[in-house]
């Protein structure tokens, strides 16, 4: 018993000293913060009811053990109408509880979303225009594509800091989950479709990212730095890509796409950064159409489909590409 | 001369030397142990001249008793296999920080982390929870076996196919490394175009097929041949979830034959369902085995359930509380279960209206979980609670799972999932529940059945070793992995940069290296009750006064289990009739109408390894050949009408007489 | 069957002390063969429903390749359609006949039964051949793949549902029309049957409403 006792108070002290100053427990984004009030929020939600449940174990095992002979033993007592009332509807309120939570936080914190606050009290001005980046997961890196900077790079991406970011994210063949901890939660990254991820970085500093879903051999290596930085900071950093005498074609993107030499020989490592100063016109699209290397393919993909740019709908309503299609947010460039 | 080769590759298909690991010296030592074990124990076998026993007595078996001991030795042999797996994953994750890549590399890591999920749910816990349920519902019940013992006996041998499949691609070839469930478009021709994923394939088809067959005959078990006056809301809380545990087997399994065939299909004959060209769609797939998976879960979690109703009631010398609120909460976890696979993937973008759908309904289900928590609480409450070790397993059970209960909470909040998915957070999670929910259960159930199934009881210190072993070694391997979760930290990782994150593995290493110790002790427990068994031994059938019918015949029960039908009045039928003074009757015996042995379900299971082989190789003749055996064996398999048998009135008495003169010298 | 007329189920008002705890007589549970028969066809009915979802999500993705109006042969799909529907009833008479216990006019509907399930896997046949040549095999589209793989599971269903019925031929043939052998024929039935349910939904599902722009 004492082991147990002992144990029980351990635990939770050291997960509480260790869990404080974790990515996820301290962000420096404001989705990712808003996400890690409602982990909190919820947790303290399911104590109300588990501490008691822990303490009764053991009170009730220490309290009616046989040696202890009580008196009060009731073999025959099986049933109490008012127990069993309370039984039910005490986990019953707090998943009631839990459950408005979710359904409000679900949609105010839906990746879709265009952002309703920089931080904490602050509004998104009616007239900033995020900044948007198309992120590609390759075999195993990351793209980043500045559509408007007309920039891009591999495994490090930037963004001024309260700026909201409009991220678009399709994958090369492979599934794979874009994620930045500071920054906000994690969208998969699908082969022929897009997924969406708003978010605002609100300190400045180098932050991981990476991805979240397993994606073969080299997996492990699959990391980039994401940057927060000022405007001015930013400007430059666009700048130095746009130094750079590489430029991002369709041929440059094909050799680029499968694993590298680098990758095949370290496998846990991550590809080193590079930075295009140009990006072919359409690149994103033909990537995600799965079209890159046989441009004629495009037209038949996009029969189907709604144009990729703007195909990721508002959230919540389903714009009846058929099917599982019918799922909102799934479907751009579902059915090439 | 020129067509010598393509019949060579038709008998061959893709095997050759190569797929022998014989330049990977870790594979090669393992192989070497592997084998040495096995020919130790075929030895052993030969030598004690116990091949016709063991066919006769055990392999051929069609006694629901056997079948279900059987699929616990698989379940307790693969556990030592996929433990390896885990005790290799913590040593490699302990190691790979910075310039050490730790032992293993890529392609043998990704191996071993599918491998250990593939065998820890289908070859591990499938075969305990099922082998607990064919041994204890037919005595529950009060009947004599099962309603289809052959097929008992067949759907047993198909799942040690599939579990041959998986253990032979570790020496032939490769297992698949793709992740448990061989998400598409990775586990695709394209991406993963060696045997690995075909492995996957066919050994859980062949192993699936013996798993809905198992889930089909205990249904009709339980529907059909209950004692008379055993109403439904009569039956033990056990066979009550054994029942819809079954119902979960039939309605979903199918789904995983479904979605496992469409993927053959894709990398056999090239159709387009999950690829990311000509119209496939990869997403269905992720849906589809989820609709299995999340069941699946469900299935594995309901009989460890009935295990603590029928361990708390006993050992509080108490009737179970709420015995009508437990059943109503089972069911309703069965209906619920289908409504929430959505939530293993609400990072796929899925809009705010359907995933949060998907995060409510998960949490309901928390709600009936939690009413069967607070009834077994209520159990113990004015009780008289004896410690012994299926108790404490119990109480370990729910302490351990309500902590992965509230964290399962958590992570059915979508957006808090957006940060949590994939993380260590949700590998300790769900470890927390099929450990400390579905392990503690079987863990508890073996120590609470194991007399009644050999006639002598486990021993109890080796068992409170065990116990606390696993108790705090559990908590040592996962709250790191809690912790790890919270900083971000993804799953399936086979190397880190940030040397801080170290000291965390190290110390989850340290758990595994306890659970280790956690496991030596239950087989020394094994070892040392066999030895002590004549001290051990249980002479009255009913070692812990129990309350239900398995308890009223003979440890082990005889072949026909009950020499005289039960009848049954109330929920706990042996309860009340010790309570009533109810004397065995000493004569009017009856011959018994018993079924058969018969070799047909080993041989039959043992074509479709073949069959399965010589598919995931693409040896084409073999497969054609092994196709049309297995066709003609379990056609001529039809043809046998003498599939039963009487034992006569005299055997009976004879048995029951021996048992008299036993109870009369011990009681 | 079961001799459990001597089991009280409650004791007598008053003396509960005279319950009886054991069936004193031969006791005989029902036999559960149909009800396991059935169950399995349940589950074998979800591997079909999983199949008609996929072709639901899949059915429209023609990828450039051909669309269902242009490869669909409504008047062959619909001799195909009463060629088993005919089965069925067929079979039905195959039961009657087993019914009043006539081994040969058992036989005789079963043959039947048995020639038209043939004539329409040969028909299935001859349409997946005619695609094939046409390059439009199971490889062309996801259209395609689902088209074949829902058509042709069920097309392998009949097959063995064939085999199945040669194989009970001979058994009644040889045995006659024992218990057992009634019992078989009473499952093949189910299962014909609900071969027959599944391909109304076929027809419907895939070739009527596939024809559809």
């Amino acid at each position: 018993m004492s082991i147990k006792a002992l144990r029980g108070l351990l635990l939770p002290a050291v997960l509480l000293l260790a869990g404080c100053n974790t990515v996820l427990m301290s962000p420096s984004g404001d989705v990712a913060l808003q996400q890690r009030d409602l982990i909190v929020t919820s947790l303290l939600l399911m104590l109300l009811i588990i501490v008691p449940v822990i303490a009764l174990t053991l009170f009730f095992a220490w309290r009616y053990r046989a040696s202890s002979q009580r008196k009060d033993y009731a073999p025959e007592w099986d049933h109490s109408t008012v127990l069993e009332l309370l039984i039910w509807s005490a986990p019953l309120l707090i998943i009631i509880a839990l459950g408005a939570l979710t359904w409000v936080s679900t949609h105010k914190l839906d990746p879709y979303n265009k952002l309703e606050r920089i931080s904490a009290g602050r509004q998104v001005p009616a007239d900033a225009k995020p900044l948007v980046i198309d992120v590609v997961a390759l075999d195993w890196k990351w793209l980043f594509i500045y559509p408007e900077q007309g920039i891009a790079t591999v495994n490090e991406v930037a963004a001024p800091v309260d700026r909201p970011i409009q991220f678009r994210i399709t994958a090369s063949n492979v599934m794979n989950s874009f994620f930045i901890p500071a920054l906000a939660g994690q969208i998969y990254a699908m082969p022929g479709m897009e997924t969406q991820l708003q978010a605002v970085i609100n300190k400045p500093g180098q932050f991981q990212g990476f991805s979240a879903n397993y994606s073969g051999g080299g997996f492990s290596g699959m990391r980039f730095t994401f940057h927060g930085m000022s405007e001015g900071e930013f400007e430059q950093w666009v700048g130095q890509a746009k130094a750079s005498s590489d430029a991002l074609n369709r041929d440059a993107y094909l050799q680029l796409a499968p694993p590298s030499d680098h990758q095949k020989e370290h496998p846990g490592d991550p590809e080193p950064v590079r930075r295009y100063a140009t990006v072919a016109p359409g690149l994103y699209d033909a990537i995600l159409n799965n079209c890159v290397q046989d441009p004629s393919t495009c037209m038949r993909g996009m029969g189907h489909m709604a144009a990729p740019a703007a195909a990721a709908p508002a959230a919540g309503d389903s714009h009846g590409d058929g099917g599982m299609a019918d799922m909102p947010g799934m479907p751009a460039g579902h059915s090439m | 001369m020129s067509d010598h080769p393509d019949l060579l590759k038709l008998f061959f298909g893709r095997l050759t030397w190569d797929a022998l690991p014989l330049h990977v010296p870790i594979v090669m030592v393992t192989f070497a142990v592997v084998m040495i074990g096995a020919l130790a124990v075929l030895g052993a076998i030969t030598y004690f001249r116990l091949w016709g026993y063991l066919w006769r007595e055990w392999f051929t078996s069609i006694d629901h008793k056997k079948i279900g001991i059987m699929y616990m030795v698989l379940g307790l042999v693969m556990l030592l296999r996929g433990f390896a797996d885990a005790v290799m994953m913590r040593a490699q994750q302990a190691i790979s920080f910075g310039h050490s890549t730790g032992y293993l590399p890529p392609e043998h890591y990704d191996q071993i982390f599918t491998a250990h999920g593939v065998i820890m749910i289908f070859f591990v816990a499938m075969p305990l929870v099922t082998g607990i349920m064919n041994f204890v519902v037919p005595l529950q019940i009060g009947a004599r076996d099962v309603a289809f013992p052959f097929l008992n006996n067949f759907s047993f041998w198909m799942t040690t196919a599939g579990a041959m499949l998986v253990m032979a691609s570790l020496f032939i070839g490769e297992f698949a490394r793709t992740g448990w469930l061989a998400y598409p478009p990775l586990s695709g021709i394209g991406m993963s175009p060696d045997v690995g994923v075909d492995y996957y394939i066919w050994a859980l088809q062949v192993a699936g097929v013996g798993t809905l067959l198992s889930g089909v005959n205990l249904l009709a078990t339980i529907v059909k041949m209950r004692a008379p006056g055993m109403r439904m809301m009569q039956m033990p809380v056990f066979t009550w979830t054994a029942l819809c545990t079954n119902v979960l087997i039939v309605a979903a399994f199918p789904v995983l034959t479904a979605v496992l065939a469409l993927l053959a299909m894709d990398r056999y004959v090239g159709t387009h369902f999950f690829t990311t060209d000509l119209g496939g769609d990869a997403m269905m797939y992720v849906n589809l085995i989820w609709i299995w998976g999340h069941p699946e879960v469900y299935i594995l979690i309901l009989p460890a359930f009935g295990i603590f109703s029928e361990v708390v009631s006993t050992f509080s010398r108490k009737r179970l509380f709420g015995y009508a609120s437990m059943v109503y909460a089972t069911v309703v976890i069965t209906v619920l279960s289908y409504l929430v696979w959505l939530h293993h993937f609400f990072t796929m973008g899925s809009g705010a209206s359907v995933n949060s759908f998907f995060g409510i309904t998960t949490m309901i289900i928390s709600i009936p979980t939690g009413a069967k928590i607070f009834n077994w609480l209520f159990t113990m409450y004015r009780g008289r609670i004896v410690f012994e070790v299926p108790m404490l397993w119990t109480m370990g059970f729910m302490i351990t799972f309500v902590i992965g209960g509230m964290t399962g909470v958590m992570l059915a909040v979508p957006p808090a999932d957006f940060s949590l998915h994939n993380s260590l957070f949700l590998i300790a999670h769900f470890h927390n529940v099929i450990i400390g929910g579905v392990l503690f259960g079987l863990f508890a159930g073996i120590n609470f059945w194991f007399p009644k199934a050999f006639g002598f009881r486990l021993d109890p210190f080796w068992g409170k070793c065990s116990f606390w072993f696993w108790q705090i070694g559990f908590w040592f391997a996962f709250a790191p992995l809690y912790v790890l979760g919270l900083m971000g930290v993804t799953r399936r990782l086979s190397h880190f940069d940030d040397p801080s994150l170290q000291i965390w593995f190290v110390i989850a290493a340290f758990g595994a290296f306890l659970i280790a110790l956690g496991i030596l002790c239950m087989l020394i427990q094994f070892a040392v009750s066999f030895r002590r068994r004549e001290q051990l031994r249980d002479h009255t059938g009913d070692p812990w006064n129990g309350r239900t019918l398995e308890w009223s015949t003979s440890s082990p029960p005889p072949a026909y289990n009950f020499a005289f039908t039960p009848i049954v009045h109330d929920n706990d039928a042996w309860w009340q009739m010790k309570q009533r003074n109810y004397r065995r009757p000493l004569d009017g015996y009856r011959a018994i109408h018993m079924p058969k042995n018969t070799g047909a379900g080993i041989i039959l299971a043992g074509i479709s390894a073949a069959l399965g082989f010589a598919l995931i190789w693409q040896m084409w003749i073999p497969a054609a050949v092994s196709f049309v055996a297995l066709l003609v064996v379990a056609i001529g398999h039809t043809f046998n009408y003498q599939r039963d048998y009487y034992i006569p009135a005299d055997e009976v008495a004879r048995v029951e007489t021996a048992r008299t003169e036993l109870l009369a010298n011990h009681v | 069957m079961s001799d459990t007329h001597a089991i009280h189920l409650s004791g007598q008002p008053g003396h509960p002390e005279e319950l009886s705890f054991h069936v004193t007589g031969d006791h005989h549970p029902a036999n559960s063969t149909l009800l396991g028969f059935w169950l399995y066809l349940m589950s074998d009915c979800l591997i079909f429903a999983c199949l008609f979802a996929v072709y639901g999500v899949l059915g429209r993705n023609y990828a450039d390749g051909p669309t269902g109006a242009q490869v669909f042969e409504l008047p062959v799909v619909a001799l195909n359609t009463s060629l088993l529907l005919l089965s069925s009833i067929t079979y039905g008479f195959s039961v009657l006949e087993m019914q009043r216990d006539r081994v040969r006019g058992t036989l005789i509907w079963l043959a039947i039964t048995g020639l038209l399930g043939a004539g329409f896997i040969f028909l299935e046949l001859r349409e997946f051949a005619h695609l094939i040549a046409e390059h439009n095999g199971p490889q062309r589209s996801a259209f395609l793949s689902s088209f074949f793989t829902l058509v042709g599971t069920h097309g392998l269903h009949v097959t063995f549902g064939i085999i199945w019925l040669i194989t009970l031929m001979v058994q009644v043939g040889q045995k006659g029309l024992i218990h057992e052998n009634k019992r078989r024929l009473m499952c093949l039935s189910m299962f014909w049957h609900f071969l027959d349910v599944v391909w109304v939904g076929v027809f419907s599902f895939v070739y009527l409403m596939g024809v559809q722009p």
